[in-house]
């Protein structure tokens, strides 16, 4: 373990319609097996015994799975490591004496809603408008009754990974979520259970992604570069396949 | 038990239906009352929690008719804190032919709980496990399967067959997804309301039933009001008093705490579970554990030096984990308990190392850690097939401490040692909640608790992949069913106005306490007070308690809660926008109370069980000792008009007729 000073360079705003600006933060005294947001946690500690307004910001399981947390850490989002979430991030990463920016999400369909936090609600959306198996509780069959093979169940595994945290939009210049609805649409496209729906799904869910406002893809890939849990890019050339199925047979 | 009736007279229904354990549940849903239809659509729930138990309730409760508002305090249902349950989820499909059955599970279930859970509800829990695999097949959820497409199974802790169903080691982010995915096509079609960043502050009475909540939009920073028939509670655990658990941080007692202040009996607080894997704690910046999934001792060996010096010297820095071999390691699990070995309960190995910890043996610079190890895995399978299997939590272990567990460190006479991982208990799960009767009602009207915010099911100590099946069946299996016996006589019952001067009240209450809060202008952070009651807790009310321990303890709360109450600090406004640290505080004032009731419930239970170790009551070898004859019953605190004021105890005894009641055995 090292001591370590770092400089932070945050973006501040008060709400979703206040003029932000960076705010420079210089000596926060943290150590290299420290993680990055407890190193935030470290700068809101002073902020509030100096009697100012800590940093928000959106975190909650700080073990990589429930999606929460975002920032844009110097120009990547959640930041320099790869296959990891913000919250994974440790200050062995950086370098002693480093001013480290730290910026939101950067897109239209994700709004600030404070400093560092925005609005993710856009992703509920487009869920609802079809990322299910309409099926309900009760009267299920057994679950052996229908084999599904290992190749065809870990491939839907993968894509099901995701945790909506809203990476993929924010890396890509025009702001897409195909990596996300594609992630969602094989999931379902792969597994027996999803296939009854699969045209009404896919049709769906896109219909909603543009409706919201997110961007076109234009694949340059950056969605899966930046993507904490490594989806692949083959999801969006699935959903591409499975939307273009669906249209022709409309 | 003949010692039973020796106890004080029940004054408590618990409901539990008549009959011989396997027909209870069946013959309650024979009889019980149902509401149609029609009728169902003129009905509304609160469901607070969006867990797999508030999922998969809300989810239901809509698919069957009934209008549901449901609450998640963070930016999405899918967030809630089941998503990072990682082993797996019991059942008793018997699919590996090696004699599982419902009555096995439900032995096992009764047994790792050490004999102080209700038999009729853990009897119903494993009988319903079953169809909550074959659900969440059908939502898609992408279990592991075999090569000829049948679902895989693993094992896991205080059980001799192979019953675990798992998604990679993020078994609860697919289960939580899944019912999330029913939850969407419920608000798609208008059944389901859905509040995100909302957080309840508390329960509203009208007459002697609960009708509604307040709760606070963490965006605009204003409470708002929201009437229904029937309130469900499933908001989780209250790990977080500890301040360092492996709870997400958001996680908090305050819902269960608001209903315990109106009357809901709060039930066996002192069940606490301590995991025994997880990340050691490595400085004061720590803001929270991560937990190494339990499934890592499906192939990994739990082990201390058998010499002190090879520990102190560990501890000093100058030898490592993969320079002792193979003879000069003791794998005290493997030693103490050959039967079960690596997988005994969590309890039991949690307590374990803390033995070899407190006696020298640690081996991390603090002391406080023992050894995880695949040396003998990788040897066996390759590190292809370990990796297969646990690579993500090695990778998130690589993550937090810059050490590959999967990399060959020595090679001693022939023999490849990898880097072990240290471990060491942490608090993950609390057993205790609100007091539930069979119908997973709670003492109050029309308040019902679900998840692990209720405290029915896992006794004074839960098994591995236990949790995602109790908050399934709650929610999915049991809830939909035993609410609408309560539901049938409201039918008649006009919707209630937000407008109602209980609401009105209950309302202003909430905002006056926040301006207190505001008003204090002390000196201190929440999070610095918060740290206080944690090292409180865990020093005092932790994994070995004594009499004098928890005597000091609640002492000290209660100079903690004046400091909270005279030097607080909160910066930024009341009412007007998120004030993150307004919002803590609240939680924090409540985690306060609630390590009282820990410790009140400790010192009350003079007796060693589950997840609750009293020095004072161990056997010559170290392991718990229970008092059947003083202590088989329920403890159910009941608030006293005041936090200040200690609550008072009330007692549920156990009746078990299906079980023998003995010493619990992993030795043999």
């Amino acid at each position: 373990m090292a001591n370590m000073k770092v400089n932070l360079k945050i973006w501040r705003q008060a709400d979703p319609k206040a003029q932000g600006g960076f705010v420079t933060y210089e000596n926060v005294e943290t150590d290299s097996d420290t993680s990055f947001l407890e190193t935030l946690d470290i700068l809101n500690e002073t902020l509030v015994e100096q009697g100012e307004e800590p940093v928000v910001f959106d975190h909650d399981c700080r073990e990589g799975i429930c999606g929460m947390c975002s920032l844009y850490i110097n120009g990547h989002p959640h930041g320099p490591a790869t296959g990891a979430t913000t919250c994974q991030l440790y200050m062995r990463r950086f370098q002693d004496g480093e001013t480290i920016t730290v910026e939101p999400w950067r897109s239209a369909a994700f709004p600030v809603i404070k400093d560092l936090m925005v609005d993710r609600n856009a992703f509920d959306k487009i869920q609802q408008a079809g990322g299910y198996v309409s099926f309900n509780c009760g009267g299920a069959q057994d679950a052996n009754a229908l084999p599904i093979s290992k190749e065809v169940a870990d491939e839907a595994m993968d894509s099901a990974t995701c945790v909506g945290c809203g990476a993929c939009v924010a890396a890509c210049k025009n702001g897409s979520a195909m990596l996300f609805v594609s992630a969602k649409v094989s999931q379902f496209a792969l597994l027996p259970q999803g296939k009854t729906e699969a045209k009404r799904r896919v049709k769906a869910m896109v219909a909603k992604m543009d409706e919201l406002g997110f961007g076109n893809c234009t694949n340059t890939g950056a969605c899966a570069a930046e993507c904490p849990k490594n989806i692949k890019l083959s999801n969006i050339s699935r959903l591409n396949r499975e939307f273009l199925c669906a249209k022709v047979s409309d | 038990m003949e010692e039973n009736t020796k106890l004080a007279q029940p004054v408590i229904d618990s409901k539990i239906p008549e009959g011989p354990v396997a027909e209870k549940w069946t013959n309650y849903k024979a009889h019980q009352k149902l509401v149609n239809p029609a009728n169902k659509r003129k009905l509304d729930i609160i469901v607070v929690g969006t867990g797999l138990a508030g999922a998969s309730a809300a989810s239901t409760l809509a698919e069957m008719g009934f209008n549901v508002l449901n609450f998640c305090i963070q930016d999405s249902p899918r967030r809630a804190h089941s998503i990072a349950a990682q082993g797996g989820i019991n059942a008793a499909k018997n699919y590996q032919n090696d004699g599982d059955s419902i009555y096995r599970l439900f032995y096992d279930t009764v047994k790792g709980g050490d004999y102080r859970a209700r038999e009729a509800n853990v009897y119903r829990l494993a009988e319903v496990s079953n169809n909550i695999i074959d659900q969440c097949v059908e939502q898609g959820v992408p279990f592991a399967r075999e090569y000829g497409g049948t679902l895989a199974n693993r094992s896991f802790g205080g059980a001799q067959v192979s019953r675990t169903f798992y998604a990679k080691g993020q078994t609860g982010q697919q289960l939580l997804l899944g019912a999330y995915s029913s939850l969407n096509r419920q608000i798609q079609m208008g059944k389901v309301k859905s509040f995100n960043r909302y957080e309840m502050h508390d329960v509203v009475m009208i007459g002697d039933r609960a009708r509604g909540i307040i709760a606070k939009n963490l965006v605009t920073g204003k409470f708002e009001r929201f009437a229904a028939h029937a309130v469900v509670i499933a908001t989780g655990g209250y790990g977080n008093a500890y301040f360092l658990s492996t709870n997400a941080m958001a996680c908090n007692c305050s819902a269960a705490i608001a209903c315990y202040r109106k009357g809901a009996y709060f039930a066996n607080p002192a069940y606490v579970q301590i995991h025994p894997t997880c990340i050691p704690r490595h400085g004061d910046k720590q803001s929270k554990l991560t937990l190494m999934s339990e499934s890592l001792r499906n192939d990994g060996r739990i082990w201390v030096p058998k010499n002190l010096e090879d520990a102190k010297a560990i501890q000093a820095g100058t030898k490592k984990g993969s320079d002792i071999p193979e003879e000069e390691r003791d794998y005290y699990l493997e030693r103490r308990y050959p039967a079960f070995g690596n997988l005994v309960p969590r309890d039991v190995a949690s307590r374990a190392a803390k033995e070899r910890c407190d006696k020298g043996y640690g081996v991390n610079n603090t002391g406080q850690a023992v050894f995880l190890d695949f040396s003998e895995a990788i040897n066996r399978l390759g590190i292809d097939v370990v990796r297969q299997r646990y690579g993500n939590l090695f990778d998130m272990y690589e993550e937090i401490t810059d050490v590959n567990p999967g990399e060959l460190a020595n090679t001693i006479d022939g023999v490849n040692y990898y880097n072990p991982m240290m471990i060491y208990p942490a608090i993950h799960y609390t057993m205790g909640g609100i007091w539930v009767d069979y119908e997973l009602q709670t003492s109050v009207k029309g308040l019902f608790a679900i998840g692990e915010c209720n405290f029915s099911d896992h006794g004074a100590n839960r098994l591995g992949a236990s949790a995602l099946m109790q908050g399934l069946a709650d929610g999915y299996f049991v809830l939909p069913y035993t609410i609408q016996n309560y539901l049938s006589d409201q039918i008649q019952v006009p919707r209630f106005s937000t407008d109602a001067p209980e609401f009105v009240a209950a309302e202003k209450a909430c905002i006056a306490e926040e301006e207190r809060l505001m008003a204090i202008g002390g000196k201190r952070s929440v999070d610095s007070i918060h740290k206080e009651l944690g090292n409180i807790l865990w020093e005092h009310v932790g994994m070995g308690r004594t009499k004098e321990g928890l005597e000091t303890a609640l002492t000290k709360l209660k100079e903690l809660r004046k400091e909270f109450n005279s030097n607080l600090y909160i910066p930024g406004t009341v009412g007007e926008g998120m004030n993150i640290e307004l919002d803590k505080a609240f939680r924090l004032q409540d985690f306060i109370t609630m390590g009282e009731l820990i410790a009140y419930d400790a010192l009350n239970r003079n007796e060693s069980c589950g997840g609750h170790f009293r020095e004072e009551f161990q056997t010559e070898e170290g392991e718990a000792k229970r008092d059947d004859e003083n202590f088989f019953y329920v403890s159910c605190w009941d608030y006293q008009g005041s936090d200040d004021n200690a609550p008072k105890l009330i007692k549920e005894p156990l009746h078990y007729e299906a079980i023998k009641v003995q010493t619990r055995n992993y030795k043999s």
